[in-house]
């Protein structure tokens, strides 16, 4: 239990952070992949986010965490992203998420069905565990049916094998 | 449709099928169907009649098809009746023994030409190699094109499609009810993979399982009393069963890893599925109500996508080893796995009711492509649809 409570604690701190980010985003054009905010940002050179979750520059913005081939255990380098989610949600109970678990398209479409399952229901527990409700949560999976890399090749498997957190508009 | 012939059975047994008779067009078209259907099978040569085309028994001299080198002869005469049905009377006559080997009329509603042509076929098949043929069958799969996924059932040769359902979300796995009259499908219209059972006749279409998370993998009992589908509403991914009412729901397999892709044995007794429980996919068996489970797959790779042969006396899979898949089968008795297929894209195996021909999902020329081998791994054909990646392939019951 203790345990826990730490990690939200840092979380909260990393927040913190985050949010104090985009005056330094003016000076430095996003390069990041985050398509859609990089304008906004430029155009004003004191730009601040009621909510976390609208900054660019948030660990926040990240919505996908990846895995390696068979696995569904959110890898250590992804777990900052699901637990700054987590305590997003846990200090915001009205957003909602649907957690859409991905595959590559190595093993039967079914088998992936449940694996893709099984990421996002991972995602999900871990969220929970940072402080988010469970009606808050909805997972699902889409198996290997919505690839978005479509080459038989490491490349578009690597995008594939994904679980997205997607909130609510 | 465009179908390729990869191999050829040992042994081919010579056949001549004259066009028919009486209406010239019909007797054309027949005639295709008939010839299509047996060379496919790998399992015969056609002989050219080489202009000799009698229609009746008194026309024809054995001596000519004696020298083709022929073995058997298709004849008959076909025509529209008043009431608008086709009626073919056809004769199978043995050029070696000069004697009919099947004389019988065969009809079907105006529009089903091919239909009569792929009863012939069967006729045929059944009288010269003793096993039950499989052409006036149907399959279904799902084809996808861009962002549509189509459920299309069609004849065996993948001829005379006609699309079941079409929509902008994946459509999964496909399962006949063992009268040929219901589809059981998986698709993602509710925003996640539920399941659903549609009349053929009808086109009505129910819910039969949408609960929280992924509802999926439907297989039908030989007697078509009950369900067997794969929810997570407790959990990972386990089997349970139920009747097509969605009535008496119990779950069957336990653990806390995935298991899949059910399929009943023919005696309805048992059930075979893909499971991670030992810690990679493999097959497992059990008792159809649940109970202990037997590994059935070893060694490298995984293995996926299990279905008993028609006899039940062995299963095929698809089995993932070095980045490629190959369709296999295994024997339940000596344990032996033999793959079918040199290896590459290839998923979803389903045997034909006869036990002789296996479908499959593949991939040629950078497209989804339907794909048969023989159950004896020497005759495979490859089908192509119009347009499209064509998936997720099941055979339908006998006729």
């Amino acid at each position: 239990m203790k345990k826990i409570v730490i990690s939200i604690v840092l979380l909260n701190l990393l927040a913190a952070c985050a949010s104090q980010k985009p005056q330094e985003t003016a000076a430095t054009p996003a390069s990041s992949p985050v398509a859609a905010a990089p304008a906004v940002a430029m155009a004003s050179s004191a730009q601040t986010y009621d909510d976390a979750l609208n900054d660019p520059q948030s660990i926040l913005a990240k919505r996908s965490v990846y895995y390696p081939f068979d696995v569904s255990e959110v890898q250590d380098a992804d777990k900052p992203v699901v637990q700054a989610h987590g305590a997003y949600l846990s200090k915001n109970p009205a957003r909602t998420v649907r957690l859409e678990g991905n595959c590559d398209e190595r093993g039967s479409n079914e088998y992936n069905l449940a694996l893709g399952q099984r990421r996002a229901d991972g995602v999900k527990k871990m969220l929970e565990l940072g402080g988010a409700k469970s009606a808050q949560l909805d997972s699902v999976s889409y198996g290997e049916e919505k690839p978005v890399g479509s080459t038989h090749d490491e490349a578009s498997w690597a995008k594939n094998r994904r679980t997205d957190i997607n909130y609510a508009k | 449709m465009n179908i390729e012939i990869i191999g050829a059975g040992e042994q081919q047994i010579p056949v001549s099928i004259v066009p028919f008779g009486g209406d010239e067009k019909l007797g054309l078209a027949i005639g295709e169907v008939v010839s299509g259907d047996l060379q496919r099978s790998g399992l015969f040569r056609l002989v050219d009649p080489l202009g000799k085309s009698p229609h009746a028994p008194a026309e024809v001299n054995y001596a000519d098809w004696q020298v083709r080198g022929t073995e058997a002869l298709a004849i008959g005469t076909v025509g529209a009746q008043a009431n608008g049905r086709v009626e073919a009377r056809f004769r199978l006559l043995d050029v070696v023994k000069k004697v009919e080997l099947i004389g019988q009329a065969v009809s079907a509603n105006d529009g089903q030409v091919r239909a009569v042509g792929h009863r012939i076929a069967d006729l045929i098949y059944e009288k010269l190699t003793g096993n039950k043929g499989v052409f006036g069958t149907r399959i279904a799969y799902v084809n996808r094109q861009g962002r549509q996924f189509s459920l299309i059932v069609a004849d065996s040769d993948g001829y005379n499609e006609q699309v079941v359902l079409s929509q902008h979300e994946p459509i999964m796995s496909p399962a006949w009810s063992p009268d040929g009259s219901h589809l059981a499908y998986v698709s993602f219209e509710t925003g996640h993979a539920a399941v659903f059972v549609q009349s053929l006749y009808t086109n009505q279409r129910k819910v039969l399982a949408d609960f929280r998370g992924s509802n999926s993998a439907p297989a039908w009992s030989p007697d078509g009393k009950q369900l067997a589908v794969v929810l997570t509403r407790d959990g990972s991914s386990k089997i349970y069963l139920m009747r097509p009412d969605g009535s008496d729901l119990h779950r069957v397999s336990n653990g806390s890893g995935i298991d899949t892709e059910p399929n009943f044995s023919p005696d309805g007794q048992a059930l075979l599925f893909t499971s991670d429980r030992g810690g990679s996919a493999q097959i497992y068996w059990m008792p159809v109500e649940g109970g202990a489970a037997q590994r059935m797959t070893f060694g490298g790779g995984t293995s996926y996508s299990p279905r008993y042969s028609p006899d039940g006396k062995s299963f095929v899979f698809t089995h993932l080893s070095g980045g490629k898949f190959y369709i296999s089968t295994q024997d339940f008795q000596t344990g032996q796995m033999e793959m079918l297929s040199e290896g590459g894209w290839e998923k979803k195996p389903t045997f034909a009711p006869n036990g002789k021909l296996i479908l499959f999902a593949s991939e040629a020329r950078g497209r989804g492509i339907l794909a048969t081998v023989s159950s004896d791994g020497r005759v495979k054909q490859h089908m192509f649809t119009q347009s499209g990646d064509a998936r997720e392939p099941v055979w339908g019951p006998a006729q």
